[in-house]
């Protein structure tokens, strides 16, 4: 072993059991440093001659990289070190619970609403609203329900108390057919419309409350039958529920404002809790009311009643939402408990699609 | 409308049996909502012989019996009924039977020791009757071993049947046997048969009773004749059991006759006490002061638009709605009129309306009964009061005409297939007609002739030439089948669904889901508020003539009343933090307007390990919840300007008013104490109101957009401004003194303390420099500070030092 390479186990030795920064600073220092032993070595090559020089200058280079090395290996080892010490020390507990913001979310009858107007935007209805506050001629008369009509009687409505200047007489609309006599007065057929929105009536108790929610459609064009007014219920029906088939029950009724008038009744399975078909029928819910619009109420539109015939239909808004999402009270709809909207509500991003489906 | 199966087959000769009848009832609109069947109920009791009565060795009042029950040897029951006798015949229940009149389901047991199996029953415990003293015996020649209601001829199902208001002719039994005649149950039986006599040709002898209709509007027909020597006891059992059946009780022969009549032909009638009449009888509008005691105990005010009934001296009856107490028949009732009239159905209703008075009378009046039946009607009556109260009957007398006039319909028989898409052959549509009672006179159109009880057909005085085309329709399909209409598809636009969502809906959307998202519960809560919440936000503009209650009286100006009074309720129930919001009309007295508004009451953030003490809300939550909205709506919220707010229920110092030019889109802040007060709710509440037809149309356009290229700087300024001054004004201010430079200015800390004087705050904005030109050199970044603090200073703001 040369005098060099002793020198090296010397120095590695120390570079080794340098055991902080500062040490291992004290032996570059003291190895590399202006006085340092290597380059106190490295300045005796200047002295001596070129023999001399190719033998020692590889040796003496070949000292100095490997303590460079070595002293580079142990400062990153150093370093590393104190840091995982350093990361043990800012050790936080992550079981600890975290805010989240809160969660809102949507009434079940907006969220059926939307799911409505997606439907039916696909079988080309519009979406039509309108006033809440009625005067008695869209309500009832233009829909074939003169004053002393008895079905009015059955309408239980909330009449306005008179106002000071007016002569109309007004009420809170008993259905959303308001919309049917608005729309064709303004519009042109071929008419498809959907209006859903807030409705009253003077009535009350488990299943009934003053104010609910009610969906009317109307379709008015050149030859609709009521043929076509199965398949569109069958369709929505299918669609709304998500089921591949349904078995519609139509039975003759009696709405003043449609001839011939139609109770529509749902074949429904207790045993899957959904609308059915077939065998699996083994029960019927009146769900809608419907019929030909009467052409007394297409003439009192300015229609001519021989050119332009249609179908209408009316449903309840909350009871579709309480026989798809499984309420059985209407009272709690209207309560804003929070506890029931948390429960029965949906969330902001389950936005109806056809793409996504219908249902949250 | 309620009838027996077997008081149907009076008027339908038919095999069907109740399945049969309940689904073709249904088929034909006349919806059944239900079906008792006393047969059901009591099958399993039968006929049963004591053979022996011992008595209970444990007890006195009890017997131990040995019963034949026709069924293998005698078994020993237990009874205590006191009437138990050997060789007696009774009702009996073997064990597993269930008693409908007690609500128990027979068990085998042992009864003070002893073994019962099984029970003889008593009238309660079969519902048959209230008679509860003892056990049914029944006469000795009743077979042992059969069933007890084949052998009492129980086996009469009971239907109750919803009639539609249009369908008159089916509030009596007899409509309904034609409708399920026209429709293939069976063979409408003539009257007479069905009444079980020749013919109505009563024997009459004298000059008909002196009767007048000086209100033809009202009144058009009054047909009445006499019944002199009339004996009023019970009706006769047949018509008893008729009338029991159907939930009526009977009261008198001659009170039952007219309910008979009413319930078995849909045909209202009244018969007065002779004895109580003066003079003649008279059909009018009553007079002014005018009141009668109804036969419901009542007493009712009739004024000058009501038909009524009355003698020289008093009236006697409200017209077709209810008869009066004094002229009604007793038991000392000798001599009758019986009156059978016709009446307006709107004047009916009108008057029924007005006195608020229902009756049978009224809602088969009210809907039109056949005006050609009054003179049938009053023989069925007449035959009926002289077969079962005995007495003569005088001629008819008639007063007035019924409008008879028969309608008629043009028919096209292409259009059952033309509205109700359902091919019908030609014959079929005739041959149903004809079944329902309607003349057709075949051509290229038909000339249909609607039946005089058919009032919801066709319409008096058709002046279009469609009228009641679509009726005709309706009857054929009705009865073909209206549950065969196919389905057909509507046609179908080519391409894809177009949208359809108007831009107000798809504004409501956004925003309700954005309210969602950011935290907040949706609720739907009441369009109508108890009145003296209303008054606190201004009062109601609309208000009910009859809500349901005066709690629900007043249409919201506001939507914050209902969403207050909702935290209200979430707060005694212990939720501590709420967060709701509404999207609906407020009705104000210019016409309804689209709003939305959120309330925020309780915990902001509740306590937590991290932040310490919860927090409530405050104005600026609300300020930053309308904005959010407001942005989400499209609306430009770096150019509205807040006012101060307008309204009595905010906070005065606290909220404030996000307007647009001169649109005020939303009120924001804290509910004035005295607002949480009236809600009996404990604050603070922060809200806000957000007005969404004062909003601008969404804009859908986008400018073409290139990033700077050029690097943006920030640079800090603190000013000192007296503290009344809006801060808004400072960086207004400031964002003005070089438009071109500055791209944005922030307000990021704000401090009020001793070191900078009372009366004053420190404002330290953060200006924004973006240069389109060339980078900014110091002296650029000197010259556009020196005007910042100009423009500050006009404002009152000195640079901080």
């Amino acid at each position: 072993m040369t005098d060099t390479d002793s020198l090296q186990a010397d120095i590695l030795g120390q570079i080794t059991a340098a055991a902080s920064p500062e040490a291992l600073e004290a032996v570059r220092v003291a190895v590399m440093g202006k006085s340092g032993s290597v380059t106190a070595l490295l300045k005796t090559l200047g002295g001596m001659s070129p023999d001399e020089r190719q033998v020692q200058g590889p040796r003496l280079n070949g000292l100095r990289e490997a303590v460079s090395a070595a002293l580079a290996a142990r400062k990153a080892a150093l370093e590393s070190a104190a840091l995982d010490a350093r990361l043990a020390a800012e050790r936080q507990d992550m079981t600890l619970p975290v805010a989240l913001p809160p969660q809102g979310s949507i009434h079940p009858v907006s969220q059926v609403m939307d799911e409505l107007a997606e439907i039916f935007a696909d079988l080309g209805f519009s979406v039509v609203a309108g006033p809440e506050i009625e005067d008695d001629w869209h309500n009832f008369t233009a829909l074939n329900m003169p004053e002393s009509h008895p079905a009015r009687a059955m309408h239980d409505t909330f009449y306005v108390a008179e106002q000071p200047d007016g002569d109309r007489k007004l009420v809170l609309r008993t259905h959303t057919s308001n919309l049917q006599i608005r729309t064709m007065m303004t519009q042109a057929p071929p008419i498809r419309i959907i209006a859903p929105g807030r409705v009253y009536r003077s009535d009350s108790d488990a299943t009934h409350t003053p104010m609910f929610h009610q969906i009317e459609g109307l379709v008015i064009d050149k030859g609709t039958t009521l043929a076509n007014l199965r398949w569109t219920l069958e369709t929505f029906i299918k669609a709304f529920f998500e089921v591949d088939d349904v078995t519609l029950r139509f039975r003759p009724s009696y709405f003043p404002f449609t001839e011939p008038s139609v109770e529509v009744d749902v074949g429904y399975s207790s045993k899957t809790n959904k609308p059915a078909s077939g065998d699996a029928v083994d029960k019927w819910l009146e769900v809608l009311g419907s019929g030909m619009v009467h052409p007394r109420v297409i003439a009192a539109c300015g229609l001519d009643p021989t050119v332009y015939q249609g179908f209408a239909f009316g449903c309840g808004i909350d009871r579709l939402a309480m026989l798809k999402y499984g309420m059985n009270d209407l009272r709690p709809f209207f309560d804003a408990d929070l506890r029931w909207l948390r429960h029965h509500g949906f969330s902001a991003f389950d936005v109806p699609t056809l793409s996504g489906g219908v249902s949250a | 409308m309620k009838f027996t199966l077997s008081w149907l087959k009076e008027h339908l000769d038919t095999d069907a049996g109740v399945e049969a009848i309940s689904v073709a009832l249904t088929s034909l609109g006349l919806e059944v909502e239900g079906i008792d069947d006393p047969a059901a109920r009591l099958a399993p009791f039968t006929i049963a012989h004591v053979v022996s009565a011992e008595r209970h060795p444990q007890a006195d009042k009890l017997q131990v019996l040995s019963v034949d029950t026709g069924a293998g040897a005698p078994v020993q029951v237990v009874c205590g009924a006191p009437n138990a006798r050997a060789g007696m015949k009774g009702v009996f229940g073997a064990p597993g039977t269930y008693v409908p009149g007690s609500d128990i389901t027979l068990k085998v047991a042992a009864i003070r020791g002893v073994e019962s199996r099984g029970m003889m029953c008593s009238m309660r415990e079969l519902e048959l009757s209230e008679e509860h003293d003892g056990i049914i015996a029944l006469p000795d020649d009743a077979p042992v071993g059969a069933r007890y209601v084949d052998w009492a001829d129980l086996s009469d199902p009971v239907f109750d049947v919803a009639i539609n208001p249009n369908r008159q002719d089916c509030m009596g039994v007899r409509g309904i046997a034609r409708d399920l005649a026209a429709i293939g149950v069976g063979r409408l039986k003539p009257l007479a048969e069905a009444y079980r006599v020749a013919g109505f040709d009563v024997p009459r002898a004298g000059p008909g009773p002196d009767i007048r209709t000086d209100d033809p509007a009202g009144c058009p027909a009054f047909h009445a004749c006499t019944v002199s020597g009339v004996t009023n006891g019970a009706s006769h059992p047949w018509m008893q059991k008729k009338l029991k059946a159907i939930g009526q009780k009977p009261i008198s022969a001659l009170v039952d006759i007219t309910n008979f009549v009413m319930f078995d032909l849909g045909r209202p009638l009244h018969v007065y006490d002779r004895a109580k009449l003066t003079g003649a009888l008279v059909a009018r509008k009553a007079r002014a002061g005018e009141q009668v005691q109804a036969l419901n105990g009542k007493t009712y005010a009739v004024d000058a638009t009501m038909t009524v009934i009355a003698d020289d001296v008093e009236v006697h009856d409200i017209g077709g709605i209810m008869g009066g107490m004094h002229s009604g028949c007793s038991a000392e009732t000798t001599d009758v009129l019986i009156e059978c009239a016709y009446f307006d159905p709107d004047s009916i209703a009108r008057t029924g309306q007005k006195l608020l008075l229902t009756s049978d009378a009224r809602s088969r009046f009210e809907r039109g009964v056949d005006p050609a039946f009054l003179d049938d009607g009053l023989a069925v009556a007449t035959h009926l009061v002289l077969a079962l109260c005995g007495g003569s009957a005088s001629d008819i007398a008639r007063a007035g005409t019924a409008p008879v006039a028969a309608r008629t319909v043009q028919f096209r028989p292409s259009r059952v297939a033309g509205l109700a898409g359902i091919d019908v052959a030609e014959d079929e549509q005739a041959d149903i007609l004809a079944r329902l009672g309607f003349g057709v006179v075949r051509g290229d159109s038909w000339t249909i002739t609607v039946p005089s009880w058919r009032r919801d057909v066709g319409v008096a005085g058709a002046t279009e030439r469609w009228d009641g085309e679509a009726d005709i329709v309706e009857e054929i399909v009705r009865i073909h089948g209206l549950d065969r209409v196919p389905a057909t598809p509507l046609p179908r636009r080519e391409g894809v669904a177009l949208p359809t969502a108007t831009a107000a809906q798809k504004q409501e959307r956004r925003l309700r889901r954005a309210l969602a998202a950011r935290g907040a519960d949706e609720a739907i809560t009441w369009s109508f508020l108890p009145p003296r919440e209303a008054d606190v936000f201004g009062g109601a503009a609309w208000t009910l003539a009859n809500p349901i209650s005066a709690d629900l009286a007043a249409m919201r100006p506001s939507l914050l009343p209902g969403l207050l009074a909702a935290a209200r309720r979430n707060a005694d129930r212990g939720q501590p933090s709420v967060r709701l919001f509404e999207l609906g009309q407020r009705y104000l007295a210019d016409g309804e307007h689209a709003t939305a508004a959120l309330v925020l009451s309780g915990e902001a953030r509740p306590r937590g390990w991290q932040t310490g003490s919860a927090t409530t809300f405050d104005a600026y939550d609300a300020k930053a919840e309308a904005l959010a909205a407001l942005a989400v709506l499209g609306a430009p919220v770096d150019r509205l300007s807040v006012a101060l707010p307008a309204d009595r229920w905010w906070h005065p110092g606290r909220s404030g008013r996000l307007v647009l030019g001169k649109a005020v889109l939303a009120d924001f802040g804290m509910v004035h104490p005295a607002t949480l007060a009236a809600f009996d709710l404990k604050g603070p509440v922060a809200a806000f109101e957000l007005y969404l037809d004062a909003l601008p149309p969404r804009s859908r356009k986008r400018a073409t957009f290139a990033p700077p290229v050029l690097q943006a700087v920030t640079r800090d300024f603190a000013f000192v401004i007296d503290d009344t001054t809006p801060a808004d004004t400072l960086v207004r201010a400031v964002a003005q003194a070089d438009k071109a430079l500055i791209s944005g200015v922030r307000l990021f800390d704000r401090f009020a303390g001793p070191a900078i004087g009372t009366g004053k705050v420190s404002l330290a904005l953060e200006v924004t420099l973006q240069p389109t030109a060339a980078t900014l050199t110091d002296a650029d970044i000197e010259a556009v500070s020196a005007k910042v603090i100009a423009a500050a200073a006009k404002v009152g703001a000195v640079l901080r030092s």
